[in-house]
């Protein structure tokens, strides 16, 4: 499987990357590799495998349904560029 | 050309849990903005979420109300994009294996005939926190409380053919919902929303036509104007040459139409797959039983039982068993007086008149179940008359106090003394000779008509509290007499 350079800047968009155009030829011909190693595994039978959610070998855990967060807004406030009126602040966004 | 429409629907159910899906923060409505936003909900580096035991109990209890298949093994998901109030880049949720398979729901239709529409799945997913775009001029505020909140995403198979279908079923997975207790179904908090997926295609045609998805529907009514005025919008569009794009569009109740919010040719990829920070859920046999024994009784059930315990028609136990509170309420009722055709009468007339028009639920009613009970034993054992019996009605929702001592305070138990009522028929039919000769001249099978104006004079000089049926009887009787 070969990706062009529309997919490259395709998945780069969804990944919210910035990429340099002089940059997507070597990206593509790397993805490319990658997913040429997938077609190969895909050559395996697995018709009797269960996907995997997960690589441990064990199941969730359930927590009980009871508040054990206090708040904590002011601390972990500390760390945003910009707060106000107890709202984070991001440049605007309107859809 | 007729034209038929195909409507399917996704409803999120915010579940009433007391903490977040994956962290132990609070999930109560109305709190500071982010007070109750902990690291994980904050996807700061190095948390981990944990399940939340009571939101998967939720969501087999939805999935055994609707019948579904409950999946043994079920998995975690991310579905990935980039928005603010969406602080960790993706949303948790279930795409491959949902907790809740296939099942289906009856509807009932305004011709008084059912129909069955399948849900598809039913899955588990966290709600995204809030942004507040008005708040500030060059920034948006976000607000992460709503963040990780448990949700239930029900989704139906496209098996509504019209707007009243498509509302009966909200109305019913609403019911469901509240009854089993899993969500406070506040339309208007945004506990419960549904999106719309509406298209039209020739009437007869098997293939679907092209789709859109109406978003940001917050009532019951909203949803089945916006989806008539999107069938419409359909229709006229290709009737004139045009096509319809598959896109979001987002419905504005104040203009009664949709426009368009974005077409789907730049919707986003989501790239589900398995979240590695949770392992998969393994439901086991023992686990469902268990649930399924903590069922309470459903609206369905309850409809059927209503009709066969209380003698009810169809209409008013269906309209009864709707609504836990409503049905709870009227069940007190019931049993107070003995009666369910009277208790139903009551709780669907007077007081759904006096709580609409003060704009009340029912669990805020200031007459209680038990009191408007008390009440209507006394209209049953002929105490009072039903024109007395309302007006104690408004006397006990204003507050006066209870059935007993309005009745008293006021005078308006009934007379059923014989002598009493006579001596007031007679004086009535003394003062009253030209209309007694109206009604001897009348022919026979006129008369009864007549009788409504003694019956007046009668009730207006016993104030009220005569008997009408013992007056009826005496009036006939002794007009019939002069006649002879």
């Amino acid at each position: 499987m070969s990706l062009d350079s529309n997919d490259v800047r395709k998945i780069a968009h969804l990944a919210r990357l910035q990429i340099n155009d002089a940059d997507i030829p070597e990206y593509a011909e790397n993805l490319s590799n990658i997913l040429d190693l997938v077609d190969q595994m895909q050559a395996v039978d697995t018709a009797a495998v269960e996907p995997m959610a997960n690589p441990l070998d064990a199941f969730q855990r359930l927590r009980a349904d009871e508040v054990t967060e206090a708040d904590q807004r002011d601390h972990l406030q500390t760390v945003a560029p910009a707060v106000e009126q107890g709202l984070f602040q991001v440049p605007k966004v309107i859809e | 050309m007729e034209w038929e429409a195909v409507i399917g629907l996704e409803i999120h159910a915010q579940l009433a849990t007391k903490s977040k899906i994956f962290s132990g923060a609070s999930t109560a409505f109305g709190a500071e903005p982010n007070t109750q936003a902990c690291a994980v909900d904050l996807a700061l580096p190095g948390t981990l979420p944990v399940f939340n035991a009571e939101a998967l109990r939720m969501a087999v209890m939805f999935g055994l109300a609707v019948d579904a298949e409950i999946g043994h093994r079920s998995v975690f998901d991310r579905k990935n994009y980039f928005y603010p109030d969406l602080p960790k880049g993706y949303q948790t949720s279930q795409l491959f294996y949902p907790i809740v398979g296939p099942g289906h729901i009856d509807i009932e239709l305004a011709d008084g005939t059912h129909k069955r529409v399948g849900v598809t799945r039913a899955h588990l997913e966290e709600d995204a926190g809030k942004s507040l775009h008005d708040a500030f001029p060059e920034m948006t505020g976000i607000d992460l409380n709503r963040a990780g909140t448990p949700l239930l995403e029900i989704v139906s198979e496209p098996d509504m053919r019209s707007a009243e279908e498509a509302v009966a079923y909200v109305r019913k997975v609403h019911a469901i919902v509240t009854t089993l207790g899993i969500c406070d179904g506040d339309m208007s908090q945004g506990s419960f929303r549904c999106d719309c997926n509406v298209s039209v295609r020739p009437k007869g045609q098997s293939e679907f036509g092209t789709r859109t998805e109406i978003k940001n529907i917050n009532s019951f009514r909203f949803i089945e104007k916006a989806i008539k005025g999107e069938i419409e919008r359909q229709i006229d569009l290709i009737e004139d040459g045009g096509r319809v794009i598959q896109a979001t569009r987002l419905y504005d109740a104040d203009k009664d139409e949709t426009r368009s919010m974005r077409t789907k040719e730049e919707a986003n990829d989501y790239r589900y797959f398995p979240c590695p920070d949770l392992l998969p859920i393994v439901i086991d046999q023992a686990y469902v039983e268990s649930v399924r024994h903590s069922l309470p009784e459903l609206p369905d059930a309850r409809h059927a039982r209503f009709m066969e315990e209380y003698g009810l028609g169809d209409y008013d136990a269906s309209v009864l068993s709707a609504y836990r509170d409503t049905a709870d309420y009227f069940e007190t009722v019931a049993k107070a007086v003995n009666d369910g055709k009277l208790a139903a009468n009551w709780v669907m007339g007077e007081l759904s008149k006096f709580l609409n028009s003060n704009n009340l639920e029912i669990k805020e009613s200031p007459v209680s179940a038990q009191a408007l009970g008390e009440l209507l034993a006394r209209l049953k054992d002929d105490t009072i008359n039903g024109k007395a019996a309302k007006q104690v009605f408004e006397a006990m929702w204003n507050g006066e106090g209870s059935a007993d001592a309005i009745i008293e305070a006021k005078g308006l138990k009934q007379v059923t003394d014989t002598g009493a009522l006579e001596a007031m028929v007679d004086e009535v039919i003394s003062k009253a000779t030209p209309q007694v000769e109206q009604y001897k001249a009348a022919e026979p099978e006129k008369r009864g008509k007549m009788l409504g104006f003694f019956m007046g004079q009668v009730m207006k000089a016993s104030k009220g509290t005569a008997n009408p049926g013992q007056v009826n009887k005496m009036l006939k009787h002794k007009l019939d007499a002069l006649c002879d």
